[in-house]
């Protein structure tokens, strides 16, 4: 790892583009993830991200090694927020570059889709009211002060 | 028979009702990720709301409950995952 992945102020897309640049890579693809509020989620007022740090980096490592292995030629830069993110910033930011527009896209597509079932990230939603809410991938929601209802 | 000692992590929800975050666990050898979770579910008080087949991840990396353990092995009990 020479870079790492975690970021706890705003997230700054630029720069993750400018450092996969190269002249033979003539195509670049983005993502970034932003805080959102369903219909259905109440009044969010933040979300806090919190992680297994140091396995964030490696994960992120290896996913970043099995993108450029699996399409030759393309870089990956990509960088996960933590801490409290306010709604509509970022919480994940990933720049691809490639020979070409296919490979860039598909492997940008790899990339964010492989963070979401293995980045070792949990968010809590905080309610207006002050409770806080679990919030995973799933759309599974569990009360944080809740009697705990985790399944056996 | 010895004993191995395994690093156990515990984070988010998992880490709110058990009120850990690091517990050391030793089991006989050879041991395996699922016999380190049961030791630590029995240690607990509040073991018994971890799930007995959580996520995990040894020495920061996806693991399966199959998975051997040796002394010295960090195991984190991984919450449903909700990055991006």
């Amino acid at each position: 790892m020479t870079v790492s992945h975690v970021v706890r102020g705003p997230l700054n897309l630029e720069q993750l583009v400018a450092r996969v640049a190269a002249p033979d890579r003539g195509a670049t693809a983005s993502f970034v993830g932003t805080v959102r509020a369903g219909p259905d989620d109440g009044p969010v007022v933040r979300i806090e991200y919190t992680a297994y740090e140091e396995m964030l980096d490696e994960e992120f490592d290896r996913i970043t090694a099995e993108t450029e292995a699996r399409w030759p030629g393309a870089a990956v830069a990509a960088q996960h927020r933590l801490g409290s993110v306010p709604l509509g910033d970022a919480s994940i930011a990933i720049a691809v570059a490639a020979p070409h527009r296919a490979a860039a896209l598909d492997a940008c597509r790899y990339v964010i889709e492989q963070a979401k079932h293995r980045l070792p990230v949990w968010k809590r939603e905080i309610l207006a009211d002050g409770a806080t809410v679990w919030r995973d991938n799933d759309g599974g929601r569990v009360p944080a002060e809740g009697p705990g209802t985790v399944e056996p | 028979m010895h004993a191995i000692r395994v690093r156990c992590r515990l984070f988010a929800r998992y880490a709110e009702v058990t009120g850990e975050v690091v517990v050391e666990v030793d089991v006989p050898a050879p041991a395996t990720v699922a016999d380190a979770i049961a030791a630590l579910r029995a240690r607990l008080a509040e073991g018994h709301r971890l799930p007995a087949r959580p996520l995990v991840a040894r020495n920061r990396a996806h693991a399966l409950l199959t998975d051997p353990v040796s002394d010295g092995d960090e195991l984190a009990l991984l919450p449903p995952l909700a990055g991006g």
